[in-house]
């Protein structure tokens, strides 16, 4: 196979370092590439992708929240409706981010362009493409989040110094969606299969107490919608956002970061089955 | 050479009969066709979209909405069916965007199957005729699912509601028509419908009066939703589906509307595929 | 005799800038099997979409089946097999759907076209691969797929634009026995080709085309005759050298023609050509004597190798 140069060349290091065929510790230069690659394809769009929470925060915290008023938040306060759905978008806007590029982006290259093969073929390990790929969806993610926080201060949205931390927060949901989408792209075979992407992210973003509080739902579905990724993202995001902060916060960021890291372990297993065995 | 009139050419001139009346036809056949290869995305799409639209926007929206503001706070009627004469029209945009767009772009680039269509007696013009009856025939058949869903909700309590089926085939060619026109001159992708999903199709179908009534949004941002084929449109879908209360003029307005977006521009797609396959 | 299928007389196609057809004149008569040559850019395909009555001609007259394409395109397209110079099947069909979607086109009913697809998935080998998606075919099946589209209406006239481009020698020799059983059966086919071997096979009458003008016409034999002898005689001196030997030996036989990998001399007799320069100590790293054929006839009108 293409990759095997890898390990044949150091095989002493292998044994010392056990993920050394996995990781050249060079994920910068597949960063490189597809930075390169974006920014000669089409930056409009990849910069444009900001304006997408912008309009659902004008409409419906605008349009929506002149006649829907007030919403209750965590802590018993009553919040203006925009405040209330403006975190939800930014954690929907990383999720979204970051899912694209973890799936559609890759799904393309490891189907068609073949890119990956080529990238293996060199002293890359699988771990490299990875971290590499990750790592521009986080960029961009992150990117998006600030774009978006800052659209948030402007209209007085970011209701207490918390907020800062929403940056943080909203990269870790980022990773977390970045390295599961990219190992569940591993297993499709055809844009068909793909579609399954949007059938599952669609309703997560309707249904994920985005637009309504959770108290909207009878009890038993409560349990179902809280364990759904996005329910706890769009939860860490707004205890933040709005300040009401808790120690039980902590769980939303637990589990998100273990959603990251079976993802990132599933990712480098997929992709060491896919191009190196 | 003397030019042959020789009987045989005149027999010849009858040989394309069939293809020049049911062209279009055959084109719609061969479109359907493909179609059924996306048969279940199409299918978990027109089932899904409604329950979960209904569902998340009319219902639990609706919840939140009639907590604040009592049961029949938005126009008379409930949040929900309120809502769901929109909701069934920004689900026929997004169906016709889906077919008029990269159906078309990979027609006449990626798959050119348009330039193989066109060496068979079928001319450009039927080529975007026939897309546009696949088109219709898919809008028809989604807005009826969805219909069936709004009464099973309860979203549609006048009689008339089944019009509305009409009405959202109407809109989803006001807005795709246009579109496919666009499309269909692109020469040279940089990610334009990417663009346009984004700036046209995101903003319309957000501003449209969807979720709520276009009087309540800032004057500086009511225009969008006179531009828009999906406000006009549901505005005609609500008088239907629960009587909303519009004056004749303005009905006269959001059906002309509707009509000036389709005709005209069916007839510029046609004008621009000819161009294009025939240079 | 009977009146020709095709009269193209002036024919011009310009785009902005470009002249792509600039004034030709040919007939086919029916039955006939008529070749374009030419190479690259030289307008070969343009004429083709012009006679598949797909562009507009921009001057000059034309007549397919007697009939002007600018108003009759439907009526002589039904008459007509295209198989263009690129594959444009349905890539999200399958084998057998393209071509029963396609015989549709022309208005035959659904019992025939799906009996003549099957016909033809067997005229084009593919029967195993009648289910197959068009993206999971090689080239040369793709190419096949897109000539047995060509004949699901039985055409009078099949337009081949460079048809066997891209198959293997034994795929290559099957499809010329195909088209050759069409021509008995009486169908005009019209075909341009990079292949000299293939226009002396199938073509009756070629015309040689470059830069949108007609350079010579005639039956692959008589253009030999007229344009190159009877034999060449082909010397390999070495990248270096070919060059400055073709200079050398510029009087040798009737002509000479410097290549970059080699220099051919035109001869009536190469084997005596060859005697005389090995008496002259002149010694080629090798040599080669063959008859001449259409290669030579284009290089001589051109100028330049068919296959570039
Ligand atoms: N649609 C078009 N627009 C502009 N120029 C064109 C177009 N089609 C062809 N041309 C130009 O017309 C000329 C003739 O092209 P054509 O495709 O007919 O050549 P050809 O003889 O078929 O060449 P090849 O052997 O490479 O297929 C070329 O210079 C080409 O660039
Ligand atoms: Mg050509």
């Amino acid at each position: 196979m293409t990759g095997t140069g890898v390990e044949t060349r150091q095989p002493a290091s292998v044994r010392r370092r056990p993920i050394g065929s996995l990781y050249a510790g060079n994920a910068r230069a597949v960063m490189y590439r597809g930075w390169r690659a974006t920014k000669s394809t089409n930056w409009l769009v990849v910069v444009s992708g900001v304006f997408e929470p912008v309009f659902y925060l004008l409409s419906l915290g605008i349009g929506l929240g002149s006649f829907v008023g007030t919403v209750t938040a965590g802590d018993g306060r009553d919040i203006s409706y925009a405040a209330f759905i403006a975190p939800a978008l930014l954690a929907t806007a990383a999720m979204n981010g970051a899912v694209y590029d973890s799936t559609w982006n890759v799904f393309f290259k490891i189907r068609f362009a073949r890119l990956y093969e080529g990238m293996l073929a060199t002293s890359l390990g699988p771990l490299d493409v990875a971290v590499g790929e990750i790592s521009l969806a986080l960029l961009r993610g992150g990117a998006y989040a600030v774009a978006f926080l800052i659209v948030m201060q402007a209209v007085g949205l970011n209701l207490s110094w918390w907020a800062l931390l929403a940056l943080p927060a909203v990269l870790l949901v980022a990773l977390a969606f970045a390295s599961f989408g990219m190992g569940i792209t591993s297993y499709m075979k055809s844009f068909q299969q793909m579609d399954i992407i949007n059938f599952i992210m669609l309703p997560m973003f309707l249904l994920s107490a985005t637009f309504y509080p959770l108290s909207v739902y009878p009890p038993g579905v409560q349990v179902v919608i809280q364990a759904l990724p996005l329910w706890q993202s769009v939860e860490l995001v707004r205890s933040l956002t709005t300040g009401a902060v808790t120690v039980g916060i902590l769980w939303h960021v637990l589990y998100l970061a273990v959603m990251a890291t079976l993802g990132m372990i599933l990712t480098t297993r997929r992709l060491r089955r896919l191009f190196l065995d | 050479m003397t030019t042959i009139r020789l009987p045989e050419s005149e027999a010849l001139k009858r040989a394309a009969v069939k293809p020049r009346r049911f062209g279009a036809w055959y084109v719609a056949e061969h479109r359907l066709r493909v179609m059924r290869s996306y048969v279940s995305t199409v299918l978990v799409g027109a089932v899904g979209t409604p329950l979960l639209y209904l569902f998340a926007m009319g219902v639990g929206l609706g919840a939140l909405v009639s907590a604040n503001l009592g049961p029949h706070a938005v126009d008379g009627v409930s949040y929900l069916q309120f809502v769901a004469p929109a909701l069934l029209c920004s689900a026929a945009v997004t169906v016709a965007s889906e077919e008029l767009t990269y159906p078309i772009m990979l027609g006449f680039k990626w798959n050119p199957t348009f330039i193989g269509i066109s060496s068979s007696p079928i001319t450009p013009g039927q080529i975007i005729d026939g897309m546009v009856i696949a088109v219709t025939v898919r809008l028809v058949a989604t807005s009826a699912i969805y219909w069936a869903f709004m009464l099973l909700f309860g979203a549609a309590p006048a009689g008339t509601a089944v019009l509305s089926v009409l009405i959202a085939t109407l809109v989803g060619l006001a807005f795709g028509i246009p579109v496919m026109a666009y499309v269909a001159t692109i020469q040279q992708d940089t990610g334009q419908i990417a663009m346009l999903m984004r700036f046209v199709l995101l903003p319309l179908t957000l501003f449209s009066g969807t979720f709520f009534p276009l009087t309540a949004m800032p004057i500086y941002l009511q225009w969008i939703g006179w531009l828009s084929p999906i406000w006009h449109g549901t505005q005609l879908a609500r008088i239907v589906s629960y009587g909303a209360q519009v004056p004749a003029w303005l009905i006269v307005v959001h059906v002309l509307f509707l009509l000036v977006l389709i005709v005209p521009f069916w007839m510029l797609s046609r004008h621009i595929a000819k161009r294009r396959l025939s240079s | 005799m009977s009146s020709p299928v095709i009269v193209a007389s002036d024919l011009v196609k310009q785009y902005d800038e470009v002249t792509a057809v600039g004034g030709i004149s040919f007939e086919v008569a029916p039955g006939e099997s008529f070749g374009l040559l030419g190479p690259n850019g030289a307008g070969k395909s343009t004429t083709m979409r012009m006679i598949g009555a797909v562009s507009t001609r921009t001057s000059g007259r034309l007549e397919i089946l007697g009939l002007d394409p600018d108003a009759y395109g439907p009526e002589i397209r039904s008459q007509l097999g295209v198989v263009p110079q690129s594959d444009n099947l349905d890539e999200e069909l399958r084998v057998r759907e393209n071509l029963i979607v396609y015989g549709r086109y022309f208005g035959l009913p659904a019992a025939h076209v799906r009996s003549k697809a099957d016909d033809l998935l067997a005229f084009a080998q593919l029967e195993d691969k009648a289910k197959a998606k068009v993206t999971d075919l090689s080239g040369g099946m793709k190419r096949r797929l897109t000539i047995a589209r060509g004949l699901m209406n039985d055409p009078r006239i099949l337009l081949l634009d460079e048809p066997t481009t891209g198959l293997d020698p034994q795929a290559r020799h099957i499809l010329w026995d195909r088209l050759f059983r069409l021509k008995e059966e009486g169908t005009t086919l019209v075909l341009t080709s990079h292949y000299m071997d293939e226009a002396e096979q199938l073509c009756d009458r070629l015309v040689v085309v470059d830069k949108g003008v007609i350079m010579a016409e005639g039956t692959p034999a008589s253009l030999i005759r007229e344009y190159s002898t009877r034999e060449v005689l082909e010397l390999r001196f070495g990248a270096d050298h070919n060059a400055s030997m073709a200079e050398r030996l510029k009087n040798v036989g009737d002509r000479v023609e410097a290549l970059p990998d080699r220099v051919l001399i035109y001869t009536a007799d190469g084997e005596a050509e060859l005697a005389a320069l090995t008496d002259a100590d002149i010694r080629p790293l090798t040599s080669l004597v063959r008859r001449s054929s259409l290669e030579d006839v284009f290089l001589r009108l051109t100028g330049r190798s068919l296959i570039e």
